[in-house]
């Protein structure tokens, strides 16, 4: 089973029957609800006070009892701005978009021949996809350093469109596997009893139906592509440096200037956020690699 | 159905394909897993090989036509290297630490979210959103907002109780980016086991009501049976992420002081990128690959042997 259905809170879930038996164990659960609501505003407080504190002045943000009320100010993410954040963001854009889309044009066609008409070997393929996934990066950084270098393609974007690519590809393929596997097996054989050709069947028949696994993978590679740091901090400088290599830049140049430093870390910060609140239910499935639903 | 393991061998039945597949049928039927795969191999497995001939070099970037082969110089080196050894032993310690009290907290909040109580989705959202932030982001946050000394949130909440002034980072500079490792992956962790919770069967539960098992009675012998399948992924899954984990140490402590809080990625990239010895860090890379692989076999052996037990309890 899918964790939950919908994204939105699951309060219009019908609540358990009324019984009056059940009276000790609702009070006890109204308890164990403020527990949870307090263990979850604990967890997200950091994410929240980097929020408010990108709105403060600097004089508001540093100060030895945190301030919750102050007068908001925009003048951090000018400030941010004007440090020349575009060109980054720029760049993270370009390597989360084309990273996504090309994994979603090599790993589409993939995931449907490792699941819906599976021969032998595939099942090898899969397990090679996956073991890549137990390569650690450390291992393989210094040699794509060198050869990078030879070619001319340090601090070069689309280095890092390809390597997040190639970081990205395996969980894709497995994630869209699993969803693959959800599409009934007659319906494919009706297409192929009507003769229609293979590319049509993946057109009209499957594609619509794993239509929003597909966009769940797409979300979770936007996540991992924008966050990625090791490989953006060791190829790049200042033509190619995304949104993590700014805000390590930032801290350097600018010190300990609090507000603005949140300003930044919300810039960078945000975009995967809102993408991970939209995909939540199919996180635990993206990065199990399809082996949870 | 929680797990897609078994079904492979459903799938080829199900498409309707014939057992024998005429050799043209088969290639056409591979041919759109070929471009992914020679990618994949491209981008992952030729940087390996390479790794592995660098490894027998010695090879220092600032001393041009230093490189030389040197056959296995490096792997002695580097196992004489004792802050080598301080490094694995700090990675390990990192890595599986931080699953460990990932899981267990994880456990802990999967248990109150898989109740019914008002406001849930907004309570599951909020606590996710530590596990999207970007990790740099979420180091820096750490680093100022969080654990600074004089202006840190968690040296103010601890004021009352007479816990001011504590230098963190300088003084626990490993439980500290364990600090925020834990805090980024506990909700990974938490919502792979409500993934669990969810799936178990409501009428076993029913069945152990009714008998008027207790609740911890029921826990013990239903819940956390019907999860250790759920409990060992997330330890394998945590330990394959977090053994590659280089943002939060880079941004906290960089590796300090001396090499306290520095892990084998760290180290690697400071022996590469700070000392451009090539040589010995792609021998360390290769180590790594060693230890993970050992460790990855001895998980997948763990899961392997979880699926088969639950089958036959099935």
């Amino acid at each position: 089973m899918a964790i939950t259905t919908s994204t939105p809170p699951d309060t219009q879930e019908p609540a358990a029957p009324p019984e009056p038996r059940r009276q000790k164990r609702s009070a006890a659960n109204v308890w164990l609800g403020v527990i949870a609501w307090v263990v979850g505003i604990a967890f997200f407080f950091p994410v929240f006070w980097m929020v408010l504190t990108s709105f403060k002045q600097e004089t508001d943000a540093y100060t030895t009892t945190p301030k919750i009320i102050f007068e908001p100010t925009l003048e951090q993410y000018e400030g941010v701005f004007s440090a020349g954040v575009g060109p980054y963001l720029v760049n993270s854009l370009i390597a989360t978009v084309f990273s996504t889309l090309l994994v979603l044009l090599l790993g589409i066609p993939a995931a449907f021949a490792v699941s819906l008409r599976p021969v032998k070997k595939t099942q090898d393929v899969l397990f090679f996809f996956i073991s890549t996934k137990m390569l650690p990066v450390v291992a393989v950084i210094v040699p794509i350093y060198v050869v990078v270098n030879q070619i001319g393609m340090l601090d070069n974007i689309w280095t890092l469109v390809v390597l997040y690519t190639g970081m990205n590809l395996p969980i894709a393929v497995w994630m869209m596997r699993s969803f693959f596997l959800e599409v009934p097996g007659e319906l494919l054989e009706q297409a192929s009893i009507d003769g229609a050709p293979l590319w049509r069947t993946l057109r009209e028949i499957v594609l619509p139906i794993i239509s929003p696994g597909i966009f769940a993978t797409a979300l979770i590679c936007v996540i991992f592509a924008w966050n990625e740091f090791f490989f953006a901090v060791n190829l790049t400088a200042a033509n190619a440096g995304t949104m993590p290599v700014f805000l390590v830049g930032f801290i350097t140049s600018e010190g300990l200037y609090w507000a603005q430093l949140s300003a930044a870390a919300t810039l960078a910060a945000l975009p995967v956020i809102l993408a991970g609140w939209v995909a939540q239910n199919k996180l635990v499935q993206g990065l199990s690699f399809g082996a949870v639903k | 159905m929680t797990t897609t393991t078994e079904r492979p061998t459903a799938a080829p039945e199900s498409t309707g394909g014939t057992p024998m597949v005429d050799r043209a049928e088969g290639w056409r039927r591979r041919a759109p897993l070929l471009p992914a795969l020679v990618f994949t191999i491209i981008v992952t497995q030729i940087p390996f090989i390479l790794t592995l001939y660098y490894s027998l070099q010695s090879w220092n970037l600032v001393r041009p036509g230093s490189q030389e082969f040197v056959w296995f110089a490096n792997y002695g080196d580097v196992f004489a290297d004792s802050q080598f050894r301080t490094v694995a032993l700090n990675t390990v310690i990192m890595t599986l630490g931080s699953v460990l009290i990932a899981v267990v907290l994880g456990l802990l909040l999967a248990l109150l979210l898989n109740r019914q109580f008002a406001g849930r989705g907004v309570v599951r959202t909020l606590l996710i959103t530590p596990f999207l932030i970007t990790p740099v982001a979420a180091a820096l946050l750490w680093k100022t907002v969080l654990l600074d000394p004089t202006l840190g949130l968690i040296n103010f909440v601890l004021t009352p109780f007479g816990g001011s002034g504590t230098e963190w980072i300088s003084n626990y500079p490993l439980a500290s980016v364990m600090a925020a490792l834990i805090w980024q992956w506990t909700p990974f962790m938490m919502l792979l086991l409500l993934a669990g919770l969810q799936s178990m069967p409501t009428d076993q539960l029913e069945a152990a009501r009714v008998d008027g098992a207790s609740a911890w009675s029921t826990f013990r012998e239903l819940t956390l049976p019907h999860l250790r399948r759920f409990i060992e992924l997330g330890v394998v899954l945590g330990t394959i992420y977090l053994v590659n984990i280089f943002d939060q140490v880079y941004m906290m402590t960089q590796g300090g002081p001396g090499v306290a809080s520095a892990n084998l990625p760290f180290y690697i990239y400071q022996r590469a990128f700070l000392g451009f010895d090539i040589g010995q860090s792609a021998a360390m890379g290769v180590v790594v690959v060693i230890l993970t692989l050992i460790a990855a076999n001895f998980a997948l052996r763990l899961i392997f042997k979880s699926f088969s037990g639950e089958q036959e309890a099935a």
